[in-house]
């Protein structure tokens, strides 16, 4: 039976592949009319296929022991979520201009500081950040770029805006499933690639090697690059391994590194020590040397701060970028635009408030219901509180939380996220998401064509995290012939 | 860009557990037809097997009222025994997923498979027959892991240590088979009549049968078979070629020198070696001092080049072009 759209009602909500029901935009025309023809059932096959192709990578993919069912942590949905080219480019110039001034804001703070000077960030919210590392201040990474991998999180409301949820700018995480995802589609709806304009992913591995390269203290052909993973328990580990593969450098531990009297990083070979030139790293800040932070910490490499503040040795993303994805700080960062580039925001923040001001506060806490309240510096959807889904318990423990830390504490009014049609237990219905491109920045920019959709698959669940019900699909930008 | 030392550690161990899990499925298989085959009175057991293994005084240890069943699952089973198949298997798997951006996918995924279906079967009460059946796809699937690796891996720095790994454990592992049957079969009358049964279990246990039958055309004899797993040089498992196979890896790798000289001192051990008289004692102190030898060459190839800061001081280090060496040496 073939497919009815008119039967596809997302409601309210800004839907990404209809713009009203049997509408499609002009960016989904073409896959709505696909999957119409392929009917339901054929579409729930296709849903089986990709299945079966994720488990069998999964065989490939599992890391954890034994006995554990080969399953995959990210339910896929095989209908992939379309942004039509235009829009995607002036989506990706403010992905640019944003990450151009919050790199600007990062080595400001640990130099001049003529952003607190200035008056446009508050020296305290600043001394209190527990992502600002004095061991960074004067240090000059490659370009004046600290963060060099960025996965920032949008969202679309209601009336079509897209804003910045968050960036994320200490070890993001998730561009496998990107790449996985494509390759799952392209399976799946061989027919699509053949006829549409879509734009490729799979060149994200040479994109991320060149900008690494790009770091390299030595201007030599083939600087040695390698990825720090802190081990098979991570888990991200099968990022880790799979993004070293895909670059063809080595994914090292940390006791394969050593910092030597001559302050550079060396890896032990069968021939002996050998040089180190660029470390993707993919262990907290304060893993990265017991000598200088965690000194319990047994995935570090003693010394390594020395090598890299003596610039014999790059690390991306650099310690102490994470003083700029504080939530705190979040809320200054179209004021940051437009102090260190002079232009407005291309893409909006969520509008923010900040809870150290007590009026703010007191206003907040008085209508728990009406906000989002979310802690400074967790990920993953932790410590958060949505206020029309939370229990009265639960708001009463926030409102403690909060008063206890007010500095460590935002309020967004609740977003209406917009919606796509979904494949749940075989029906196709209006299910929420967001979308982290990824954005790379050495010696140039780059941002991802897309990047990864996340998608809450409960029924009006606004969380789109792994560990809370949440699955992601494929995302396409789509030329549209004028 | 030279191996990462754990990386080639990890490669030679992944090579040392497949084939460690090899043998010991195919002397489980072999040592279970035998036992059907011969008499009570011959006084074979599942005890003997755990001897080849070196898990003899472990086995006592953990199993206080030993019987046939506890023995055979001990050997095939027991992940307390570091030995036995499944432990092999599930520390080869270990050591490969920390290499997979190395080591070809594929092997990943049969390595992944078989320590699956090993666990499924194993967990599974199972009978005589599916046991061997368990052993033929562990041996099956060792060999294939083998062949994949040799086939669609560059033959380079990391496949010489897979090569080295895998040789090693070979050597050791038949010298260990010969020692025990010897000592069971050489001294002792009473079973002289099942002498030939026997050997050609030994025979079988290394897949050696057929090859020894066209290269030897008599009836099967003790020593004959003793030499001919010693010093065959066409024979994979046989040790003279695997000594070849361990020379012909460690050529190709830098700092090499103490481990060939190691090498060189077991072959001319291998190459004085005779049997022209059934001398049990002569044959087991030839044994432990190969077995010494082999581990003494073990301890040289981890000292090179899996903590080269360890061992390195003092050597030369070999010049290397493109990327810059720092001499071990000067390491704090």
């Amino acid at each position: 039976m073939p497919i009815d759209w008119t039967q596809y009602q997302p409601g309210e909500f800004f839907d990404e592949l209809f713009a009203a029901p049997g509408t499609a935009r002009p960016a989904a025309a073409q896959l709505a009319n696909y999957l119409a023809s392929l009917g339901g059932r054929e579409l729930a096959e296709r849903q089986g296929d990709a299945e079966r192709a994720i488990a069998e990578m999964g065989i490939t993919f599992t890391v954890y022991t034994e006995g554990q069912n080969i399953d995959r942590a990210w339910p896929f949905d095989v209908i992939p979520r379309t942004i039509e080219a235009n829009e995607w480019a002036r989506i990706e110039r403010g992905l640019v201009q944003r990450l151009t001034a919050l790199n600007r804001f990062i080595d400001d703070l640990y130099h001049e500081r003529r952003v607190i000077a200035a008056g446009i960030v508050p020296e305290d919210i600043i001394a209190t950040s527990v992502n600002f590392l004095p061991a960074c201040v004067g240090a000059n990474p490659p370009y004046g770029v600290w963060a060099n991998i960025c996965g920032t999180d949008l969202v679309r409301d209601k009336d079509g805006t897209v804003y910045v949820l968050e960036d994320n700018l200490r070890v993001p995480s998730g561009v496998s499933y990107m790449l996985e995802n494509r390759i799952i589609t392209k399976q799946v709806f061989p027919e699509m690639f053949e006829h549409a304009s879509i734009l490729p992913v799979d060149d994200y591995a040479s994109q991320l090697l060149d900008m690494l390269a790009s770091l390299s203290p030595r201007k030599v052909e083939f600087p040695r690059v390698v990825v720090l993973t802190p081990g098979i328990y991570n888990s991200a580990y099968f990022e880790h391994s799979y993004l070293a593969q895909r670059m063809g450098v080595d994914l090292v531990e940390g006791s394969d590194l050593v910092v030597a009297d001559d302050e550079c990083v060396y890896v032990r070979t069968i021939r002996g020590l050998e040089r180190v030139d660029v470390i993707y790293r993919r262990i907290n800040d304060t893993f990265l040397d017991p000598e200088c932070f965690d000194k319990d910490s047994a995935l570090g490499v003693p010394g390594l701060m020395r090598a890299w503040r003596a610039q014999n040795v790059a690390l991306a993303n650099a310690p102490g970028a994470g003083v700029a994805d504080d939530k705190v700080v979040y809320a200054y960062v179209p004021k940051l635009i437009e102090y260190y580039l002079g232009e407005k925001a291309i893409l909006p923040n969520v509008p923010t408030l900040l809870l150290r001001d007590e009026v703010t506060r007191k206003r907040v806490l008085a209508d728990l219901s009406r906000w989002v309240v979310k802690p400074a510096n967790e990920s993953g959807g932790y410590g958060m509180l949505i206020g029309p889904r939370a229990t009265a318990e639960e708001k009463v423990a926030m409102a403690a939380a909060v008063e206890a830390d007010p500095r460590n504490y935002i309020a967004q009014p609740v977003l209406a996220l917009s919606t796509a049609p979904t494949l749940v237990h075989g029906e196709i219905e209006p299910r929420h998401l967001d979308l982290r491109p990824f954005i790379l920045q050495g010696q140039r920019i780059w941002v991802t064509p897309g990047g990864l959709t996340r998608v809450a698959l409960r029924r009006g669940s606004l969380v789109v995290n792994s560990s809370q019900g949440g699955g992601s699909k494929d995302t396409w930008i789509v030329a549209v012939d004028p | 860009m030279s191996l990462l030392s754990r990386v080639a550690e990890r490669i030679y161990w992944t090579a040392r557990y497949l084939e460690r899990a090899e043998t010991t499925s195919r002397l489980a298989r072999v040592y279970g037809n035998l036992l059907l085959d011969l008499p009570r009175q011959a006084g074979l057991s599942w005890d003997v097997v755990i001897q080849i293994t070196g898990g003899a005084s472990l086995y006592r240890e953990l199993k206080p009222n030993p019987s046939q069943d506890t023995a055979e699952r001990f050997f095939v089973a027991d992940r307390n025994n570091p030995s036995s198949v499944r432990s092999s298997l599930a520390n080869a798997r270990e050591s490969i997923r920390t290499t997979r951006d190395i080591v070809p996918s594929e092997a990943w995924r049969s390595v992944n498979e078989l320590c699956m279906y090993v666990t499924q079967e194993l967990d599974a009460e199972t009978s005589h027959r599916r046991r061997y059946g368990i052993h033929s796809r562990v041996v099956e699937g060792c060999q294939q892991i083998s062949g994949l690796l040799a086939d669609t891996m560059s033959h380079d720095a990391a496949y010489q240590f897979f090569r080295v790994g895998r040789s090693i454990e070979r050597a050791d592992m038949t010298t260990r088979i010969i020692d025990v049957a010897a000592a069971m079969m050489l001294d002792r009358e009473d079973i002289a009549r099942f002498d030939s049964t026997l050997w050609m279990g030994v025979l079988q246990s290394l897949s050696a049968y057929q090859m020894y039958r066209q290269k030897v055309r008599r009836r099967i004899y003790g020593p004959d078979v003793i030499l001919y797993l010693f010093k065959d040089q066409q024979f994979p498992r046989a040790i003279a070629f695997s000594l070849r196979e361990i020379g012909a890896a460690l050529a190709s790798l830098p700092r090499n020198a103490d481990s060939l000289k190691k090498l060189g001192q077991l072959r001319s051990m291998l190459s004085v070696f005779e049997v022209t008289r059934l001398d049990v004692a002569a044959l087991h102190q030839w044994i432990d001092d190969a077995q010494l030898a082999l581990g003494e060459l073990h301890g040289l190839v981890h000292a090179t080049w899996f903590e080269p800061t360890a061992s390195a001081v003092g050597q030369p280090t070999a010049a290397v072009s493109q990327t810059q060496t720092l001499p071990l040496a000067a390491k704090p």
